[in-house]
């Protein structure tokens, strides 16, 4: 989608014109027409609608049999009699690999967007771009299967060292000294590569948009390359850039196969993010839904269901600060 | 505006060094060289302290490279400048992180999944085939996913496409505002969470069973709100000219939409389209909840389980032995070169429709 909004005038306001026609004879085609793409509209809000109605119901009929706390159990055992399952380890396990994503993602993908906008050789831009969009389009499947087959055993140097020098920090602890790294900050990493290309597309839509005079004032007074970003485009582009990271972590929370491939599963709740273990929603839909029993399915959907209840939060609250410049919707990202 | 920043460096204030206009500068090649030097220490550090991961180098040699910089040019020049630097040394180190990735990724698929293409592998189930036998191949794989997407599409891309038209050409009022922004809203649902539902409707509550068909639906449900975000920009780029000459000779504005809005508009909602088909083609999580994978071929979307290329890798990589390991990396580069081909396709449209030169 790049290219052509590059390429193409800027959007015309919308055809205001074109409306007033209505008003007059109306002819059946008109009316067959206006109603197709009016109920496609409808049916929209309707599919939204029945979503969050059909996982509630089915929500609703596995929570009031759990035998254990929805929200604090720690096991998942939806299968067993009497039913036992809580969202406690998953909730932490989705956050904490989405917060490692972010905290990655967030300043590289601005570095990109800056690089692509500021840096860059002229030659080197647009290429560029079509990388970032490459990195966007690879399956996430595969990103899985890579993760898991290349990047876990290229890990394992790397987590032993963050052990050994940083495990004083509690976090970066191994409780035991060289397992593979199929861990949360594994998955973590994984999935900021996955949401780099949404959070930089986003970001360098919302940078092109700063005021040329903003920035040659700062020139002016004599301000490094640098000083200028730091003083008129990040102060301008800073609600964009928040509302692109709220993108990049709605994908984040809701990644399937990259965390299953990755992360060795276990319904263990630690703050070490180094050891094994843990789990997200996605993840553990994925992996239980095999040998569920008919109120283990439900009790999944139950669990899907808060997850559909969270990244709708993230992503409407990001497009909430987005929509003051509707022109970067970031949605072909 | 930026190269003159770099033409005419005036890092200090002229009147605090009497006399001294222009002061020291590092030459061109001094990031260059910096970096070259950064990779070398790296490099040597990492064979010296026997650091097996090249993850490790390459972070040390980054983090050589900020440091030097900042030191070398705060000697050089000042400090002003030097933090210039390092920004901008960071920057170019954010880039080649972005890249090193992707290549990494592509590289390893196709370096472990090409010795795996051929005939056999293409034209091949995998009925009968062990985890640990050789051979066996992707073919019900194909069928199913190419029929999966298909039926997704002929689904998705009207009701996408009239969603953008009642957007663009009818919408007003508060309708439009809802539906804007639960398009925006629908781009983010977890694919997960739209198996999750349609196992929940069309499964649990409609009761039909598994199937290629089940799996479309959920893929439609993430490909809408792709071609209704994509034809939507594209059918604002239409010059309003346009519709005002075809009103004014008295066409019926549905007419006007479809014989000259939408012709208008035909490559950029193709790209569009073509995009949203290789972004569903590869979605994994929602066959694995509602078409559950079949090791045969079944050409029948709408009855019993069906296989696809995303699921087949997944299913493979589970199987976790050598052999289904070299599947995997197969089926990996086969979907990728799919994916791949239908963005360069869909961008050599863009580029071939961009100047909006009528029709």
């Amino acid at each position: 989608m790049e290219i052509t909004k590059e390429t193409a005038p800027p959007p015309p306001a919308v055809p205001a014109a074109a409306a007033h026609g209505r008003r007059g004879v109306t002819r059946p085609g008109d009316r067959i027409f206006s109603g197709l793409s009016r109920g496609s509209g409808i049916l929209l809000l309707v599919l939204m609608a029945a979503i969050a109605v059909f996982l509630t119901v089915r929500a609703a009929n596995a929570i009031s049999q759990d035998h254990g706390n929805f929200l604090t159990t720690f096991e998942w055992d939806a299968n067993t009699t009497p039913p036992v399952f809580g969202i406690a380890v998953l909730l932490y396990g989705t956050l904490v690999s989405s917060v490692i994503a972010m905290a990655i993602a967030v300043p590289i993908a601005v570095g990109i967007a800056l690089f692509m906008t500021h840096y860059a050789p002229r030659r080197l831009g647009g290429p560029l771009a079509y990388v970032i969009d490459l990195l966007a389009a690879v399956p996430s499947i595969v990103y899985g299967l890579w993760g898991a087959l290349f990047l876990v055993p290229h890990l394992q140097g790397l987590t032993s060292w963050l052990d050994q020098y940083l495990g004083w920090t509690v976090i970066f602890d191994q409780s035991n000294p060289g397992t593979a790294p199929r861990n949360l900050f594994t998955a973590g990493i994984l999935l900021a590569i996955m949401i780099l290309p949404i959070i930089t597309n986003v970001s360098r839509e919302v940078i092109r948009q700063v005021p040329a005079a903003h920035e040659e004032a700062a020139l002016a007074l004599g301000a490094t390359r640098w000083e200028t970003i730091r003083m008129s485009v990040l102060p301008f582009a800073r609600s964009g850039i928040i509302s692109a990271s709220m993108l990049g972590l709605g994908r984040a929370l809701g990644e399937t196969m990259a965390v299953v491939t990755v992360l060795s599963s276990s319904d263990k709740l630690t703050a070490h993010i180094l050891d094994p273990g843990g789990g997200t929603f996605a993840a553990n839909i994925a992996s239980h839904f095999g040998e569920a029993t008919s109120l283990g399915r439900d009790a999944l959907i139950a669990s899907g269901l808060v997850l559909f209840v969270i990244t709708l939060l993230v992503n409407g609250a990001a497009r909430v600060i987005i929509a003051r410049r509707k022109e970067y919707s970031g949605a072909n990202a | 505006m930026s190269d003159i920043m770099t033409k005419n460096p005036r890092g200090t204030d002229p009147l605090a060094r009497p006399g001294v206009l222009a002061h020291r500068r590092m030459p061109r090649w001094a990031p260059a060289g910096i970096a070259v030097a950064a990779i070398a220490v790296g490099t040597a550090l990492g064979l010296a302290l026997g650091l097996s991961s090249k993850i490790q180098w390459g972070l040390i040699a980054l983090i050589l490279f900020v440091l030097g910089t900042y030191v070398i040019t705060a000697a050089v020049e000042d400090r002003r400048q030097a933090k210039d630097r390092v920004v901008t040394s960071a920057v170019w180190a954010c880039f080649v992180v972005a890249v090193v990735p992707l290549y990494s990724l592509v590289e390893t698929t196709i370096a472990k999944g090409a010795k795996m293409i051929n005939g056999n592998f293409l034209s091949h189930s995998m009925a009968g085939v062990l985890s640990n036998d050789t051979g066996g191949g992707v073919y019900h794989a194909i069928i199913g996913t190419l029929e999966q997407v298909g039926l997704a599409s002929l689904i998705a891309i009207p009701i996408g496409v009239f969603t953008a038209i009642y957007l663009v050409e009818y919408g007003r009022g508060k309708l439009a505002v809802a539906v804007t922004f639960f398009v925006d809203v629908m781009t983010g649902i977890p694919s997960i969470v739209a198996g999750l539902f349609i196992l929940a409707f069309w499964i649990l509550v409609l009761g039909f069973s598994y199937s290629g068909f089940a799996g479309s639906l959920a893929l439609v449900i993430l490909m809408i709100p792709v071609v209704v975000r994509s034809t939507e920009e594209m059918l604002k780029l239409v010059p309003n000219e346009l519709r005002e000459a075809s009103l004014a000779l008295g066409v019926p504005k549905w007419r006007t939409i479809l014989k000259v809005v939408l012709p208008t508009a035909l490559g950029g909602i193709t790209t569009g389209v073509m995009l949203a088909v290789a972004r569903i083609a590869g979605e994994t999580a929602p066959i694995l909840l509602l078409v559950f994978g079949n090791p045969m071929i079944n050409n029948d979307p709408f009855h019993g389980t069906q296989s696809s290329l995303p699921f087949y890798i997944y299913e493979q990589y589970v199987l976790g032995t050598e052999q289904s390991y070299d599947r995997a990396w197969g089926a990996a580069l086969v979907l990728i070169a799919f994916v791949m081909i239908l963005n360069l396709v869909a961008r050599g449209i863009a580029r071939w429709k961009a100047p909006k030169t009528g029709r």
